[in-house]
């Protein structure tokens, strides 16, 4: 009897607890993550500005979204800057991750100095990057000539920009390179052991041990990176081209972001935001659909 | 990777191709920062010259006190540490004490408000954005420094509750037990006998912390219009419209913005590292 009591009484010692600890947490998210996604499904149907009363408009932002061809510009601009970046991203990270995985000296300076440009703030890295693709004076211009290879305009050309930006990604991918390097490190020994004694290749060796214990890694970055790179550019194009040349690098954010607060048209703004709710709901629903003919979970297996 | 991948014979040869594979990628992953400093250092003059100079001569160490101030740094710096203090405490507070009642204590429907919660990393931050402005404008919060530090007293956010709670989780349960036949209570077991456990966790939090702060662009752009209380990341941004021409300050400038991060995270490497690590892969 006395121990039913004292369960009883410490499960709600523990439940009165568990409310109030939890509380902040669930406010914060009832006040900056729920309500206002509630709030922004509401305004994207109304004409919502700074100046004026609201008014509900239906589905009219949304019907305005196809004659908008600096919409229809920025997605196509915002998805192959993510398509791209995640891909040389990852194969990039992958290489640098299989190489820092060895045993060689001075592993931890290579190490720390992969990772270095990941940590800088993004408003810094812009501003090297600007020097580095200036057309006169950049960094890369300056290497292009002496091997003989024609200046490029670089971020200040429509075709140039997106691969520039892309380019430019490559160079922040410490967060990936660590995840990977992780993975490296769980995969079992014995079974690269087990493989030498059956004579295996170094590529038979990558590619049916360690790419395959390393799907789960890969998924996880891979998600990751569509995720953010869909979000991405704003910094690039608030700091270094403004969306331009002639919209090339209108990424999403910027143009919502330009919507709402420049444009003061913050109804149409909210309409693009939910736009892109649902089309990284999707394309995250849709990776993990496919992650169980790909990603190798050891427990799911057996 | 050699040591496993590649064979016993090439053992050798084949870690001194990694090597200069690695130092070769090193050394471009560095180039942008050379780059930078190089040009810190320079009249502008000497920037554009043809051809191409890569040591400055002279060294233009008076770049760095011109760009110190001709924005105003020191204030930029100040507004940028009062946001982040406030950022610090109100994450370091609260996203601990969720992350314990997320793992530690038992009450019904902990795990689904657990998933509720973490659906908010799915969400893209340009849909909340509006709303949160309008809310905020409604409060009278616009130019001032709540709408960048309030939010943070609110658990912290999703993926700081999701790293400490994986941290958390790896603790014995006894020493929960123990203390409460004690008659502790959880704010004791959480601060006195949890957090100190936690560094490593606790210290990747900070550090996630400290580079949103630092280097936040579009919350100080949205609510603050007042040039005096920018943050530093705003103030270069600004600093670069107003010196457009004047490439070696803005170099200064960049420079100096990097060096707080870069000295941070040498300091807190060893734990940081293992904290993305938590924070990815379980």
């Amino acid at each position: 009897m006395f121990e039913v009591k004292g369960c009883s009484y410490l499960r709600k010692f523990e439940r009165k607890w568990g409310i109030l600890l939890a509380l902040p947490g669930i406010l914060g998210y009832f006040l900056w993550v729920l309500g206002p996604t509630i709030a922004a499904i509401f305004m994207s149907f109304t004409n919502w500005s700074l100046a004026g009363s609201p008014q509900w408009i239906g589905f009219e932002n949304y019907a305005k979204l196809f004659d908008d061809f600096i919409f229809k510009k920025s997605i196509f601009v915002t998805f192959y800057y993510a398509i791209g970046s995640v891909v040389a991203g990852l194969v990039l990270s992958f290489f640098w991750a299989l190489l820092l995985n060895s045993k060689i000296p001075a592993r931890s300076i290579l190490r720390t100095i992969f990772f270095i440009p990941s940590i800088t703030p993004a408003v810094a890295v812009a501003m090297v990057w600007l020097t580095l693709y200036h057309p006169q004076f950049g960094l890369l211009n300056h290497l292009f000539k002496s091997i003989g290879l024609p200046a490029l305009k670089w971020i200040y050309d429509e075709k140039q920009v997106i691969p520039a930006f892309i380019v430019m990604s490559t160079w922040t991918i410490g967060y990936t390179i660590t995840i990977f390097l992780a993975g490296l490190q769980g995969i079992p020994k014995y079974l690269y052991e087990a493989a030498m004694l059956d004579g295996a290749t170094w590529w038979h060796r990558l590619r049916h041990i360690t790419i395959p214990m390393m799907t789960p890694a890969i998924f996880f970055n891979l998600l990751m990176g569509i995720i953010g790179a869909l979000q991405g550019g704003f910094t690039q194009a608030y700091i270094m081209t403004s969306g331009g040349p002639n919209y090339a690098s209108m990424f999403y954010t910027y143009y919502i972001f330009l919507n709402g607060f420049q444009y003061g048209k913050m109804g149409y703004a909210c309409a693009l935001s939910v736009i892109m709710f649902l089309i990284i709901m999707c394309l995250t629903v849709l990776i993990f659909r496919t992650s169980r003919y790909w990603v190798y979970y050891e427990a799911l297996r057996r | 990777m050699v040591s496993t991948v590649g064979g016993k014979s090439s053992h050798l040869a084949g870690k001194v191709v990694v090597f200069v594979i690695l130092v070769t990628g090193a050394l471009i992953y560095l180039m942008p920062f050379l780059w930078l400093i190089r040009s810190s250092f320079m009249t502008t003059g000497q920037i554009f010259r043809m051809p191409l100079e890569l040591i400055p001569k002279p060294f233009k160490w008076k770049n760095y006190p011109q760009a110190l101030t001709a924005m105003p740094f020191f204030r930029y710096l100040l507004n940028t540490l009062i946001v982040l203090f406030f950022v610090e405490v109100g994450t370091l507070l609260t996203a601990p004490m969720a992350a314990f009642a997320f793992c530690r204590l038992r009450w019904r429907g902990r795990d689904l408000v657990f998933f509720i919660i973490l659906t908010s990393l799915m969400i893209p931050y340009a849909v909340t954005l509006i709303p949160t402005f309008i809310l905020w404008k409604t409060l009278g919060g616009i130019n001032t420094y709540l709408p960048l530090t309030v939010p943070a007293w609110f658990g912290g956010g999703a993926y700081n509750i999701f790293l400490l709670r994986q941290f958390f989780a790896g603790i014995p349960v006894e020493f929960d037990e123990a203390a409460y036949l004690d008659g502790a209570t959880p704010w004791h077991v959480l601060w006195k006998i949890i957090v100190p456990l936690s560094k490593p966790a606790l210290i990747t939090v900070a550090v996630f912390t400290f580079l949103g702060v630092w280097g936040d662009l579009m919350g100080p752009i949205i609510y603050l219009n007042d040039a005096k209380k920018y943050t530093l990341a705003v103030g270069l941004t600004i600093f670069r419209g107003a010196y457009s021409t004047k490439w070696n300050l803005l170099m200064a400038a960049s420079a100096v913005i990097m060096v707080p991060p870069i000295i941070l995270y040498l300091v807190g490497q060893r734990y940081f590292q293992h904290g993305i690590v938590i924070s990815g892969m379980k």
